[in-house]
């Protein structure tokens, strides 16, 4: 008999070339992703070794990161002032290479994240890299995914390879159904917020149970998203029919001759009845509710409705201006974002609209919408939902990372207060001294109405 | 890369959780394709009044008076987490840290600092706590070889797997190392195609 496998065992012996001692193994690597803000320099870095790339047509290069997010924006365009040279040596380093590039202008970008799985770029039981921390997203299809530097980077584009030690592996199980109103991105922050910040720190997660069968794969994706923020060492989510169904006919999706194949390939991917995690964590989605992050760490998160923590870390209230034992609910807010590969997907949106149909923005609220990639804007405007978000107050932005992190150029000012559908809310991250607050798309456009952080459950917005 | 013996150098506390990338370098800081000419952005927000300006923060560690030649820095839980950009390492290590004590690191900056000659250390949280305590500054003395930290009154062992100690200890290039595993990518390529020729159906052409 064969030992009981999780869906990670499974995947890493797929990969495994060879055993580097030491609980190292050497695994190969299906895809690499790379994009403008770190992937130029280990194209650079390659160039400058000489170390060739092994095979070209499996490494991706986006422009997501620094591109302007303003409608019409020119093809160099950067939202940070000198940042266009990210775009041009990108450009020209990636034709060099001869690696797929998908440039500023293609209708397909977006961010990385965002566009890897619409371009089933990401597949079941593929290994991939990016030199990104939120790669860990894509695990949400059962592809094996995670972050890394430059260094690696290159190491990965030049051997088709990378070292990695074997991580441990935890398994959190969320039983019987969300709340309505409740979304993955609330089932993320409440996680990190009972665990801490370091709760799976170097570990491979693997989310299952019912509540998680029930997500979407967008919604999967979101939840993957925020494993990073938990010191996991990637997230996973075994495919199955929603998964397989989601990549039909995606452009590099198994064509019709594989198709079949590659689903039984899938299908068999999944942790083993009696598998064994290192750790393991039970959660009830019923407990759930609408969350909102008051510091500066996704852990630092509370349910609306609540109080800041008694004993909350000084430097977070001083850096928000806020008082432990405080209600974050109904505090004034002056910007509101909704995007960014945590929240920038069409069904993020659609739940956004759902709520400012008819409504507007508060005075002095500054509301940005920039969808994650320009198929999701396009499928927004083909119902309309630009219109929704405009008519709202938003402003509707080209994709890409936009306001979900600061390079310079255009952001908050500092000192406001943000209700933000990002990832980070770290010091300084949407700009200098931005205070940024995380919660789902509905609680974004909900705050953005009321001017002060509320629940999308509030009666003002009872149909 | 300068190969890592052992390192005898001021150490710096940095008394706090959750160090991310974003403080180390702050992103507005990136401003070229290059991993050089970073160190000037290392920690702008903490380390200047006002980033804009260069005017140097009194209270922020490294500008105190003992700290200019620290080489070490100590910290707290889950330093270097947040962002994967290695610019966070290449900024450190241009200013000149060579050695980072920590109760734990984030996964991937721990290996972009082994793949740049710093040395990432976890201790025990009360070792850490003890060197955050001492009355500075405190001089470390680090030997990889024995994987020891040592200071008058303090002594601490850590752990560090083989293949970066000897990447560190080597200054070696990982590439090169890997390259030798050729003949077994070779041989695990052709095989995959054949069991997942999906992975493959990729050209460029199909763009
Ligand atoms: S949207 Fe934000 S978190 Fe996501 S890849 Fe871009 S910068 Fe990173």
């Amino acid at each position: 008999m064969t030992q009981a496998q999780t869906l990670f065992d499974k995947l890493w012996s797929l990969h495994r070339v060879a055993d580097c001692g030491d609980g190292v193994d050497l695994i190969a690597i299906d895809r690499v992703c790379i994009h403008e803000r770190t992937g130029a320099v280990a194209l650079k870095g390659l160039e400058a070794s000489g170390h060739g790339i092994l095979d070209p047509a499996r490494v991706f290069a986006v422009m997501d990161h620094i591109v302007s997010f303003r409608s019409g924006r020119g093809r160099d365009e950067a939202r940070s002032p000198g940042g266009e040279v990210f775009i041009t040596e990108t450009r020209r380093l990636a034709r060099k290479a001869g690696i797929h590039l998908i440039d500023t202008d293609d209708p397909r970008q977006g961010i990385v994240h965002v566009i890897a799985p619409e371009l089933g770029i990401a597949l079941p039981g593929l290994s991939l890299v990016c030199p990104d921390s939120h790669t860990c997203s894509l695990g949400a299809l059962g592809t094996l995914a995670w972050g890394i530097g430059s260094s690696q980077t290159e190491h990965a584009m030049a051997t088709g390879t990378l070292r990695v030690a074997r991580p441990r592996q935890m398994r959190i199980t969320v039983e019987n159904s969300l709340p309505s109103g409740v979304s993955a991105k609330d089932l993320a922050l409440h996680i990190i917020a009972c665990f801490g910040v370091s709760g799976g720190q170097g570990c491979a997660i693997e989310y299952t149970g019912e509540a998680v069968s029930a997500l979407s794969i967008e919604e999967r994706l979101t939840l993957c998203n925020l494993s990073i923020e938990f010191s996991a060492f990637t997230a996973l989510i075994a495919p199955d029919e929603t998964t397989i169904d989601y990549l039909q006919g995606r452009q590099y999706a198994p064509d019709a001759s594989m198709a079949a194949a590659a689903a039984a390939n899938w299908r068999q991917l999944h942790s083993d009845q009696d598998a064994r995690f290192d750790h393991e964590i039970r959660l009830d989605a019923r407990d759930i509710r609408p969350m909102v992050s008051w510091g500066t760490s996704p852990g630092q998160s509370i349910p609306l409705g609540s109080a800041i923590p008694a004993d909350a870390d000084q430097q977070a209230l001083d850096y928000m201006e806020l008082r432990a034992g405080q209600s974050v609910d109904n505090l004034a807010i002056d910007g509101a974002f909704i995007g960014s590969c945590t929240n920038g997907r069409l069904s993020d949106l659609r739940a956004a609209a759902e709520i400012l149909a008819g409504r507007q923005v508060a005075a002095n609220v500054r509301a940005v919408c920039v969808p994650g990639s320009q198929a999701v804007r396009q499928a927004a405007e083909a119902e309309g939902l630009d219109q929704v978000f405009s008519d709202a107050g938003f402003e509707w932005g080209a994709s890409g990372c936009a306001m979900c992190f600061y390079a310079g150029g255009e952001t908050f000012p500092p000192g406001s207060r943000v209700i933000s559908s990002t990832n980070r809310n770290f010091e300084g991250r949407q700009g200098p001294g931005v205070r940024t607050h995380l919660a789902s798309p509905a609680t974004v456009a909900a705050s953005a109405v009321a001017g002060k952080i509320t629940s999308p459950a509030d009666p003002l917005f009872a149909a | 890369m300068e190969p890592f013996k052992t390192l005898t150098a001021i150490a710096a506390p940095l008394a706090i959780d959750n160090v991310d990338t974003d403080q180390i370098i702050p992103s507005r800081e990136m401003k070229s394709v290059s991993r050089s000419g970073l160190a000037d952005g290392l920690f702008a927000g903490w380390r200047y009044t006002r980033p804009a300006d260069r005017e140097p923060n009194p209270d922020f560690i490294l500008n105190k008076p003992g700290f200019e030649a620290a080489q070490i820095l100590v910290s707290g839980e889950n330093f270097g987490c947040g962002s994967s950009r290695e610019h966070a390492v290449w900024a450190l290590a241009e200013y000149g840290i060579r050695a980072i004590v920590a109760k734990s690191f984030g996964d991937i900056f721990y290996t972009n600092c082994t793949r740049n000659g710093i040395l990432p250390i976890v201790l025990p949280g009360a070792q850490v706590d003890s060197l955050l305590s001492a009355p500075p500054p405190v001089e470390l003395t680090i030997n990889l070889a024995a994987q020891t930290v040592t200071a008058p009154g303090f002594e601490a062992s850590f752990d560090i797997k083989a293949f970066p100690k000897r990447l560190l200890q080597e200054g070696l290039d990982p590439i090169g190392l890997t390259k030798l595993n050729l003949p077994e990518i070779t041989h695990f390529l052709q095989a995959d195609r054949q069991a997942r020729p999906w992975v493959y159906s990729t050209a460029p052409e199909s763009d």
